[in-house]
């Protein structure tokens, strides 16, 4: 009986041998396979992974990130950002601005037209200008267009915009989010209209199909103005489980997907991933930060805010939160994008000169208790985040646990975002809070910095009031001069880094994933995807032979 | 017979009346608006914005109001339309009249309960009876731990190991959704084949959790009546061990599986959030659970009362299930 357990065991293990050397010659042809560059083929396609759906393919309508991802394939802007977050012609050909800065005059491409044959115009722009300043719309982005003055369409293919000041970030606003089909959308209630989910736009991809809850399937549009796109056909298929996300992107059912720190540097560190995807990073244009209330006593004292700062180690902070999947910020610029700043004071970690700030401050531990006090009082202060953020409440544990090493006490509370915001944020009853801010590579920031913007629900309840800012970040938004917008948020950096009213702790980085037969892909500043109308699969690689 | 049909109808309708006034102050009691979530953390939303949106939707009106207009709809037996941003009517999200059956929500969720329910009967009903009879033998305990693991197993961590199981690694069966991409493609029968292949890992998940409490329903059901003086009775007639069991006893243990499936008729609708999120099935457990993330109030309601008004139901026809089954409930 023990002979024949033991034989079908060998038998077993022989099985295994076969099995594995087998795997390991396909691996390797397979490489090989990938390796081979046939150049650019129409054909095949790209199924990406999401765990949201959208929920309207109205870009001026949509707020959630499926939305604008979907909505971005089918419509074009007049312009869009260029890889180093310059500023190019897209559905413009070219612009004007007037000497003051004051008049913008868009001069169109001819001949772009719209997926149902009818030709793009200028007047388009203008009905999507009028809908986003009509009451009735529904949108959150109406505030850049309410500055213009006056909009008028000078010709087919003309369109002058008249400001009251000169606005810098008016020009990026013309973006993917004004361009609507006039001749489709005219004297229909946009919020009602079957539209939303059955569009016609005139970028590289067209809506065939949408099945609520599973998927998007999207065409290639052949007489896309940039050329018809090499992948035929594009899958929106929306997951929401992102364990069961990674699952079918290895069994085969997905091509693309973001990864989590976890699945970035731990799970896709095989043979098989190296084989058959290739990884990509970059930064997020989000950073994570810890802001005070500068309104509550403890912290009104700037030396006790920088002692603080002193105390957190944030590149610690990327390591283990982050899997070192991002960067310690610095201020509030994505590093290594033009208004960053990358000389201003920084907070490298020392406690020593924590303890020695705070004590210049008037706290001591008098009692020897290992706590800091003043007046009686020990020095302690709570952390609010929000419930389900992984990242954050781990952020704050560390924290926690190096503030106690210079004697404060730090109590750490997460709660649901609605209640967070409404009664905490909103009331500014708060001490300190854990946040993170989604940021537009336009660097005017006026709403988070400003001390006129400290009304309820505006967005700079930590109450930051410094007039050399507020200064700064008016010259930042009245001029187009990149070179004096750049130095008015280098003095800005400057002053926040030394004024420390929030730790800017980290910018994320975003991890995606791409099965390896997709070619022409060209990692950038600002992510993979500007251009996958490029994107292509070399004939002898294609796999879905699916034709639209 | 008919009056008494007629009283119980009634009667449901001040119990459907209640249950939505209380929904209905509980999930705006519950601290957030709609709002919130378009103005999530981006500076591009002014306090004005917001406002308007609030005022749009009604939402700057006393609760009371809010809900009288709920109301008055309601009565219509119009739902309303949802306050995400596709702004589509409640109901077409939960029953698209121009989509096909399979890409319904509610068809969705109904089709893959009505199947674990039969799949959980059909094994629990003759495991709970075995472990009945042969109380405390090895089988009894086999099953008795077998079901009890299946009871505690959290269903989202059984799910994502079937899935590695058998898609990833044997791929045998497809991980998540309905559909295969070339469903379109595919003849009926082909069709009928790709949803069941995608039906098999989710239907077994949620049957596999149910299991316990029925078979332990029916064992101890079985129990009791084996314990009875007619059991007794029939077995000192004579009669083979059998047919007491089977004929006399087992029609009697049968009868608590009424209120069993009337109590289940409720939920056919409601649909699991975990294994719908984790298999990504388009089904009422996801919608609801992103409504209520939203805060997307008239959808909330919408399904809150659409399975109150199916549990009523399913009680009351429990109830007549019972007249018609047991002749003692007639007679009383």
């Amino acid at each position: 009986m023990l002979f024949t357990v033991k034989r079908t065991l060998l038998f077993f293990i022989f099985l295994l041998c076969i099995n594995m050397s087998g795997c390991k010659d396909k691996q390797a042809t397979v490489t090989a396979a990938y390796e081979n560059n046939g150049g650019p083929a129409y054909g095949d396609t790209l199924v990406e992974g999401s765990i949201g759906e959208p929920s309207t393919l109205i870009y001026m309508l949509a707020h959630d990130q499926p939305s604008h991802e979907v909505a971005g394939l089918i419509f074009n802007g007049l312009v869009k950002y260029d890889t180093d977050l310059s500023i190019i012609g897209d559905l413009a050909e070219s612009w004007d601005i007037s000497n003051d800065g004051r008049v913008i005059t868009f001069h169109l491409r001819k001949g772009v037209k719209w997926a149902d044959g009818v030709e793009f115009t200028a007047d388009d722009v203008m009905f999507g200008y009028k809908t986003i300043i009509d009451e009735k719309t529904p949108t959150a982005y109406r505030e850049d267009f309410l500055q213009v003055k006056k909009a008028e369409v000078l010709d087919k293919y003309t369109l002058r915009v008249a400001y009251e000041k000169p606005f810098a970030t008016a020009l990026i606003a013309w973006g993917s989010i004004i361009v609507l089909p006039r001749h489709l959308l005219e004297g229909k209630d946009i919020t009602k209209t079957e539209f939303a989910r059955n569009p016609i736009g005139l970028g590289p991809y067209k809506l065939s199909k949408w099945t609520s809850g599973q998927e998007l399937v999207l065409d290639s549009y052949k007489d896309y103005f940039e050329g018809r796109p090499y992948i035929n056909r594009y899958i929106y298929r929306i997951i929401p489980d992102i364990a069961t996300m990674f699952l079918e992107l290895q069994a085969g059912g997905l091509d693309m997907m973001n990864l989590t720190p976890l699945q970035y540097t731990k799970q896709t560190e095989t043979g098989f991933f190296k084989t058959n995807f290739q990884k990509f990073r970059h930064p997020q244009f989000v950073y994570t930060y810890m802001g005070f209330n500068l309104r509550h006593p403890l912290f009104e004292d700037k030396r006790v805010r920088q002692a603080i700062a002193y105390a957190v180690d944030k590149n610690e902070i990327v390591d283990i939160v982050l899997f070192g999947l991002g960067s310690p910020a610095t201020g509030p610029y994505v590093p290594n994008t033009w208004p960053y700043n990358p000389d201003v004071k920084e907070y490298e970690y020392n406690p020593e000169k924590a303890r020695q700030l705070l004590k210049e401050a008037g706290w001591a531990d008098t009692d020897g208790d290992g706590l800091m006090d003043k007046d009686g009082k020990p020095f302690r202060f709570t952390i609010l985040t929000n419930m389900g953020n992984n990242l954050r409440i781990n952020t704050a544990t560390i924290i926690q646990w190096r503030l106690a090493k210079i004697g404060i006490e730090v109590e750490i509370r997460t709660l649901e975002w609605s209640t967070f915001i409404n009664e905490f944020i909103d009331k500014r009853r708060f001490e300190a809070v854990i946040l993170g801010w989604g940021i537009s590579p336009d660097p005017d920031q006026y709403d988070i910095w400003h001390s006129s913007k400290t009304r309820e629900k505006e967005h700079n309840f930590i109450t930051y009031k410094n007039s050399e800012v507020d200064e700064l970040v008016e010259i930042g938004r009245r001029t187009f001069d990149i070179e004096e917008r750049k130095k008015a948020y280098f003095r800005m950096q400057e002053i926040l880094a030394e004024d420390v009213p929030y730790i800017f702790l980290y910018v994320p980085d975003a991890t995606p994933i791409v099965h390896a037969r997709f070619k022409g892909i060209k990692p950038s500043p600002i992510g993979i995807t500007y251009n996958l109308h490029k994107w292509y699969v070399p004939k002898r690689l294609q796999r879905n032979g699916l034709e639209p | 017979m008919p009056i008494y049909f007629a009283k119980r109808f009634l009667e449901m309708i001040p119990t459907i009346f209640g249950v939505t006034l209380i929904s209905f102050f509980i999930i705006h009691l519950a601290p957030g608006k709609p709002t919130d979530i378009l103005a999530e953390m981006n500076p591009k939303i002014t306090p004005e914005a917001r406002e308007r949106l609030e005022k749009m939707y009604n939402l700057d009106k006393p609760i009371i109001v809010q809900y009288g207009l709920w109301l008055k709809r309601i009565v219509k037996l119009d739902f309303g339309e949802s306050f995400s941003t596709d702004r589509r009517p409640v109901m077409q999200k939960i029953w698209d009249k121009e989509k096909p059956l399979i890409e319904r929500r509610l068809f969705v969720t109904f089709i893959i309960n009505l199947l674990s329910l039969i799949i959980i009967l059909i094994i629990a009903i003759p495991v709970g009876i075995s472990s009945a009879t042969r109380r405390n033998s090895i089988f009894d305990r086999i099953t008795t731990v077998s079901v009890f693991i299946g009871f505690a197993m959290p269903s989202f961590w059984l799910a994502l190991l079937l899935m590695m199981l058998f898609g990833v690694h044997l791929h045998w069966l497809p991980i998540s959704q309905l559909k295969s991409m070339h469903y379109d493609s595919l003849s009926m029968v082909g069709k009928v084949w790709d949803l069941t292949k995608h039906l098999i890992l989710p239907v077994f998940v949620s049957a596999f959790n149910g299991l316990a409490y029925d078979s332990r329903f029916m064992r101890s059901s079985m129990l009791e009546i084996i314990r009875q003086d007619f059991v007794t009775v029939a077995r000192a007639k004579g009669l083979p061990e059998r047919e007491v069991i089977y004929r006399h006893a087992f029609m009697n243990a049968l009868l608590p599986i009424i209120t069993l499936i009337g109590l289940s008729i409720g939920g056919l609708i409601g649909g699991s959030v975990i294994f719908e999120n984790i298999f990504g099935i388009p089904g009422m457990g996801q919608l609801f659970y992103m409504s209520v993330m939203t805060r997307d109030y008239p959808m909330v309601m919408c399904i809150l009362t659409i399975g109150a008004f199916l549990t009523l139901l399913g009680n009351m026809l429990a109830d007549i299930g019972y007249m018609f089954a047991d002749p003692r409930i007639r007679a009383g």
